[in-house]
């Protein structure tokens, strides 16, 4: 059991660190979606069932699907689709 | 004593415009103030090619790093010390923490007599098997209506900002809504097909369940809310708003807090006088038991789930 959860701990710190380095925004949005998964499991490791439901719902569920939302809305997202336009402001200006 | 003035005096005071401008009988600025409708600003042709040439030789002058040596300087100087600062506080948080007592000392500052009480008699005191949620929904119970009222003022705030009241909006809201997606994804109906019911139930459990087992409000809220999210995103908001549209909201959710109020009211007088209460706790282990427990997770559980499909509404297309 303590493997298990050195285990995981070291999951945590690489999520952490891979979230921030990550080019895409979509890939670091999924990577968090993971990191507060392991965080729920790691919850219950440490025998708080309580958190380990409200970080299961709210960190894995609705936070990331907000995030999803708000990717849509800025026009994040339709980067991946149109390769061609993968430009950013200053070059485009500089045209 | 004061008499009352004749209407004509009364007129004159500054208390008769007063209270004429805060019931809008009178503009005082119409005719006074010259008031036109602003003009539509129409950019010729020459005037935009100004623009663009004058833009495009700041960019090159500013953000041209061949030439501009001070700008390279000063980017190179940024990253080394952006890396400084965080190192430095990254230090100074580890260094502090190193000088925490360890973690199950019987000396720790946090063994004290409050911890010693909530543990020995909470159970009796307050009815509730699961002792965080007696602790949290009784000893604590002002502090979670606290909580409950900001979560009521965050979807407040939301609304003020993101929720659009004007048809063409709307209805360009409802062409962009569905753009990357499918219309009928079989995958994610099937799946939610399934799932749906199963969250909603094993949300409403942990919320009824909140003092005999782990969850409470706030968990069970949550669960039910992503559960509706998952609704809404397979078969759309049509579906949706056949049993939760915008006057179901408001009617819950204020209904829940003012309850949620009116219990605590009752709770905070008695205990604050020495009052008797008159709540029974019931037998513990029971499914009605624990006195106001019971209650407020059912009020504190559709405050947190309402809050949570509004959320996602709003951002997702400015409306309930």
């Amino acid at each position: 059991m303590r493997i298990f959860q050195y285990i995981l701990l070291s999951f945590l710190v690489v999520c952490a660190i891979s979230v921030s380095f990550s080019k895409k925004l979509l890939n670091s949005i999924l990577i968090f979606m993971s990191y507060s998964l392991v965080m729920s499991i790691i919850w219950i490791c440490l025998e708080s069932p309580d958190l380990a439901i409200t970080e299961a719902a709210v960190g894995a569920g609705i936070t990331s699907v907000l995030f999803f939302v708000t990717l849509k809305k800025i026009h994040a997202i339709e980067e991946n689709n149109q390769a061609g336009e993968k430009e950013s402001m200053i070059e485009q200006r500089r045209r | 004593m004061s008499r009352v003035k004749p209407e004509d005096e009364y007129k004159k005071t500054k208390a008769f415009h007063f209270f004429r401008w805060l019931s809008g009988e009178k503009d005082p600025y119409i005719g006074n103030l010259e008031m036109k409708p602003q003009k539509e600003y129409i950019e010729g042709k020459e005037a935009l090619k100004e623009r663009m040439r004058e833009n495009r030789m700041v960019m090159d002058k500013v953000y041209n790093t061949r030439y501009n040596k001070w700008l390279l300087l000063f980017r190179r100087f940024y990253r080394i010390m952006a890396v400084l600062f965080c190192m430095m506080l990254a230090g100074l948080l580890l260094f502090t923490v190193s000088y925490l007592p360890p973690t199950g000392n019987a000396s720790n500052p946090d063994n004290n007599e409050v911890a010693e009480r909530y543990i020995e008699s909470g159970m009796q005191e307050t009815g509730a098997v699961n002792i965080v949620t007696g602790m949290i929904l009784t000893y604590r119970a002002f502090d979670t209506f606290g909580e409950t009222n900001v979560l009521f003022i965050a979807t407040c705030c939301v609304m003020i900002m993101l929720m659009i009241e004007d048809e063409e909006l709307k209805k360009q809201e409802l062409t962009n809504d569905r753009r990357f997606e499918p219309k009928n994804d079989a995958i994610l109906q099937g799946a939610a097909m399934i799932l749906v019911p199963v969250i909603f139930i094993f949300g409403i459990y942990i919320i009824l369940n909140g003092h005999l087992s782990p969850g409470g409000g706030f968990s069970g809220g949550a669960t039910i809310g992503a559960g509706m999210i998952l609704y809404a995103s397979a078969f759309g908001f049509k579906k949706t708003q056949r049993f939760f549209d915008e006057k179901i909201y408001k009617v819950t959710k204020v209904s829940a807090l003012c309850t949620y109020g009116l219990i605590g009211i009752y709770y905070y007088v008695t205990g604050a006088n020495g009052w008797e209460n008159h709540i029974p706790l019931g037998v513990p282990g029971h499914i009605v038991s624990a006195g106001i427990i019971f209650p407020i997770n059912i009020c504190v559980g559709i405050e947190v789930a309402c809050t949570m499909y509004a959320f996602y509404a709003l951002f997702r297309r400015g409306g309930l």
